[in-house]
Parts: structure tokens; sequence; C-alpha cells
């Protein structure tokens, strides 16, 4: 017969004895010691191949990001169409969402009124946008 | 055979630095300046093909710059030393181990890649760098660490090999060290040089094949090691007497007395980078740097004024941008106004062979991430001291407005970030 058993015996208690804790360093709590949660940390995976920028202007406001945010600019993930990318055009840095129509990647912007790009040898895609930053008052 | 050793070049590193983030620079002759705006110390290649040498001070190429529109910049240390640290995440993948030489070139440690087409190992590092950084390198493979530099210097030379030069392959290496001028070898200095060619001794193939008993008539020890590292013998193989450690110094008057301490920056600077370049020729690093400078002293009705600061350097080291940074630090505390100095001067004694010295790599052992960890805090130390100068006092602020071109710190500071248009 098979008998439901309680987690208890599963999960013995462990010897105190067991947990050395170094003299002068009271601290009971040293198994449950955590880091404090570092949002840099989470936003940026990848730091050496990772370049914060700020936005200068509305067009992707309809992707959520608006003048003045922080983005997080990543050279380590390769673009694919529907990432929003950091391009050079004729040497300018702007900020679009890739697309891809018809067997063309064209640089498409999020807001009323502004022109979409084709992407040819003026552009340039410098890095993928995989992170947001953006503080209140 | 030993190991094949890597070395990867930044190809005209602070420019290309710059040119990550400001794309106007691109294509067009780029010249950044040392810290107090006196002389060039990098060039982009179209302001090397515009006859811009190292060092020309700037006040000598105003003409230069002005008729050809080179591109001016005050140097950003914080931003070369962020994108370093970058630069080298991108390589350690590919390494067993490294050695970071300079702010630009790092010894890579390709033991246990041996399987691999090492070529191609070297591009696919090549390519990260690129992919992460925006910032193009050469790459080197040999034996040894002086075949590396060397092979380096044919893969930036030659087009034909594309970024990699592998001088593992004896026809290769035959070919290229043929076409190598000895006095352009990692270690002979111009003194060196001319003993050799009285000897008929003008190529890198040449030198190899030199008698060991010839060169230790004409040289030091150096020169001895330098022959066995091209015969493809790592030199820490090599038997060798303690180095002499006798000192060097760059000094020189002045025409007109300096009054201001921006002037007298600009020649230590020279001085500093001079002496590298005299350590780096010999293979020597330094542990102790004197830093002086003084009034006339036969013009005795003149307010006298004589000092002198000595640093002691670690680690160790013959990289000019660090023997600047401590010699800046040196005329920064010694400096008076008030006076007429028509003398300076940078000595450097503790002098040790570069391989030598305590904290070397390529080593056995787990202190592999704190060594890494020293030679970046260097760097950001070193980085630091320039970009950290208070504006307390009245000659800093001047000098400060002086760097009135260095780019922001597009890596380091929230409010300097570069900004990418929505519009």
């Amino acid at each position: 017969m098979l008998e439901p058993i309680s987690l208890d015996l599963l999960m013995p208690d462990l010897p105190m004895l067991l947990v050395s804790t170094p003299a002068g360093f009271p601290s009971p709590a040293a198994d449950d010691m955590e880091e404090p949660i570092n949002l840099a940390d989470w936003l940026v995976e990848h730091p050496a191949a990772t370049y914060i920028m700020r936005v200068d202007g509305h067009s992707m406001t309809g992707a959520g990001i608006t003048h003045g945010d922080l983005i997080i600019v990543s050279r380590a993930k390769k673009p694919a169409p529907g990432d929003i990318v950091v391009a050079l055009v004729h040497g300018d840095r702007t900020l679009k969402r890739l697309k891809r129509r018809e067997g063309r990647y064209w640089l498409v912007p999020e807001a009323e009124g502004y022109p979409e790009t084709i992407v040819d040898e003026h552009v340039e895609i410098w890095g993928v946008v995989v992170g947001l930053a953006r503080k209140y008052g | 055979m030993s190991a094949p050793v890597a070395l990867i070049d930044c190809n005209n590193y602070y420019v290309s630095c710059e040119r990550a983030f400001d794309a106007s620079l691109t294509g067009v002759p780029v010249i950044v300046l040392s810290n107090n705006d006196g002389c060039a110390i990098a060039r982009s290649a179209e302001a090397k093909a515009l006859g811009i040498r190292m060092g020309d001070p700037v006040h000598l190429i105003r003409d230069k710059i002005r008729a050809h529109g080179i591109r001016v910049l005050s140097s950003n240390y914080a931003l070369y030393g962020d994108m370093q640290r970058r630069v080298v995440a991108a390589i350690e993948p590919f390494a067993r181990d490294f050695e970071i030489y300079s702010i630009d070139e790092t010894f890579v440690d390709f033991a246990g890649f041996e399987h691999l087409d090492l070529v191609h190992h070297a591009r696919a590092m090549r390519d990260q760098v690129l992919q992460w950084t925006t910032i193009p390198t050469c790459v080197g493979i040999a034996p040894t660490k002086t075949l590396a530099k060397l092979a380096n210097a044919a893969a930036k030379k030659n087009p034909l090999f594309d970024g990699v030069a592998d001088l593992r392959d004896e026809a290769i290496r035959q070919w290229v060290l043929d076409r190598f001028a000895v006095g352009d070898i990692w270690g002979v200095g111009s003194a060196t040089a001319r003993k050799l060619e009285a000897f008929g001794i003008s190529t890198a193939s040449q030198l190899r094949d030199m008698a060991l008993k010839q060169a230790r008539g004409i040289g030091t020890v150096v020169l001895e090691r330098l022959i066995a590292e091209l015969r493809g013998v790592p030199a820490a193989a090599v038997e060798t007497v303690e180095p002499q450690r006798k000192g060097m110094a760059v000094t020189r008057s002045f025409g007109t007395p300096v009054t201001d301490i921006d002037q007298l920056m600009g020649a230590v600077t020279q001085y500093a980078m001079r002496a590298g370049e005299k350590l780096r020729q010999h293979g020597l690093v330094a542990g102790r740097m004197t830093v002086f400078f003084h009034t006339n002293r036969h013009k005795q009705d003149r307010p006298q004024y004589s000092a002198s600061r000595t640093l002691s350097i670690q680690p160790m080291s013959n990289d000019g941008l660090m023997l600047l940074a401590y010699a800046r630090r040196g005329v920064e505390s010694a400096w008076r106004d008030g006076y007429g100095i028509t003398k300076a001067g940078v000595m450097l004694d503790d002098l040790m062979e570069a391989d030598r010295r305590p904290r070397t790599l390529f080593e056995e052992g787990s202190e592999r991430r704190d060594r890494l960890m020293l030679a970046l805090d260097d760097v950001n130390g070193r980085f630091g001291k320039f970009t950290a100068v208070p504006a307390s006092q009245g000659f800093k602020r001047e000098w400060r407005a002086r760097a009135g071109t260095k780019s922001p710190n597009y890596t380091t500071r929230i409010a300097e970030v570069p900004a990418v248009k929505a519009k």
C-alpha cells in the first residue's frame, strides 16, 4: 500500500551544529542573506556589449518610449525583424522599429507624422534595444 | 613547439573609441591630443596618411590641421578605459589566459586551442571585439611574444593578411622576417639597430640567424633573448643573467623660461612618453620615477625654485600613458606659481626586464581573475586620476578649459550618454 507521508519526514531538521558560524560574525541569518536587488544587473545582462543612450524626440511613443528615456542598447543581440533598434542613417543615430516587408528591411517609427526609412547601404543597425529606464519626479 | 601566443592590437585605439559614438569622425582625418592638449598621441589612418606623426606638438601642425580639416580631440581617458574593459571581455572567451600589455594591446595565450584552426579562431575573436565595441583590431599569432608582436605589425601593414597573420607557418614567417626592418622589432632600440646594421644586419631574419656570441658582443642580454624569441624559443625558457638596473632620464632645457604649469605639463608629457618608448625599446619596465624642474641657477637675481618628486610606479610599467599619469601627479604636486622654469626632466630607475616584473602573466594558478581586476583597476585608477581633477585651483580650471574638444563620457556618466534621435 502506498500512503501519503508527511513532508516533515522528507525534510528533517538539520542539526544546528552542521551550520558553522565564524567567530566574531554573529549572523544567525547568514544562510538567508541575499544581495539587494540590483536593477542595473537586471537591465544590463551583457555589460561588455551594452550601451546606454538617451532618447531625444517622440517618434517611438507608440512603443512606449518617450523623450528623455534611457534605453539599454545591446550589440550582443542579433537584430531581428520586430526589434526596436538604434540605427545610423547617413551617420545620424536614430531609434526605430526594424520591420521586414516583401523581402526588404525598413526602419519604422511608432508615432504619427514621422517618415519610414528603407535599410540600404546608408543604414547601419548599431544595436538592439533590450531595456528601458525612466525616473519620475 | 611552444604554445601559440597571439597579440591582439586595437587599430588607432583612441580614435576608434571616439568614432564608436561620433559617426561624423568616420572617414575623416582625426587626431587625439595628450592630456594637456600638447601633442598628437593618436591618429586615424587618414591623419597618418597626411604625415602627422606620433607625438607631433600641436602648435607645429596647426597649418596642416587647418589645411586638411583634421578633427582634433582632447583625450578622454574615462572612455578609453571603459572601452578597454569591453575589449578585454570580448577577448576572454577565446583565450586560456591573457596579459593586458597596454591600453590597446593584449597578449592572448592560445594553449589548448591548437586543435582549432587558429586563424579562424583569431578572426572570430576579432569579430567579437568589433561586434561588441565597434573597435577594429589586428591579430598576430606566433610561438613567442616577440614574433607575435612582429606578426601583428605585419597583419596591420599588409592587407593580404586580412587582419590576422599566423607566423607559426615557417614559409610565412620567413617571408615576413625577410621584409621586417631590424629597427622596427619590439625591443630593438635605434642605437642597437645602428650597431647591427654596421654588421650588415638589417632585417629580422638576419638578426634571427646571427650568432649568439656575436650578439653578446653588440647588445645586452636583451638582444640575445630577442634572437631566441625570433627563433621561436620563448625568452622565459632562456637562461638569463640579472639585467642592469641603472636608470634613464629624459631632460631638456627650455629656450625661454616656462611660467605656467600648462606649458610645463606639455614638456613633461613628451618626456614621459619618450621615456616609455625608451623602456619598451629595451624591453624594460620601471619601478620608480622622479620628475624634476628648476629655475636658472645662474641667474640668482631671479626668484629661485627647484622641485623634484619621486613616485613609485606600481605595478612596474613601461606604458607611456601610465608613466604620464605619474609624471603629471608629480608636476601637479610640485608646481608653484611665480617662477620661470628653465629645465625639466623625467628620470626612471628601478628598472627591470619586462618579462621579469613581479606581476607576470601566463602563469598557472587561480589568481588570474585577481590579476585581471588589478589590471583593470590600474586603468581605472590612472584614468580616474586624469579626470578627477578638483577644480578648486585656478590653474586647474584653466587647464580643464583647454581640454575643450574632449568628447562626453559616453559610457561612464548617465548625464553624458549618447543621444539617439526619435524624430
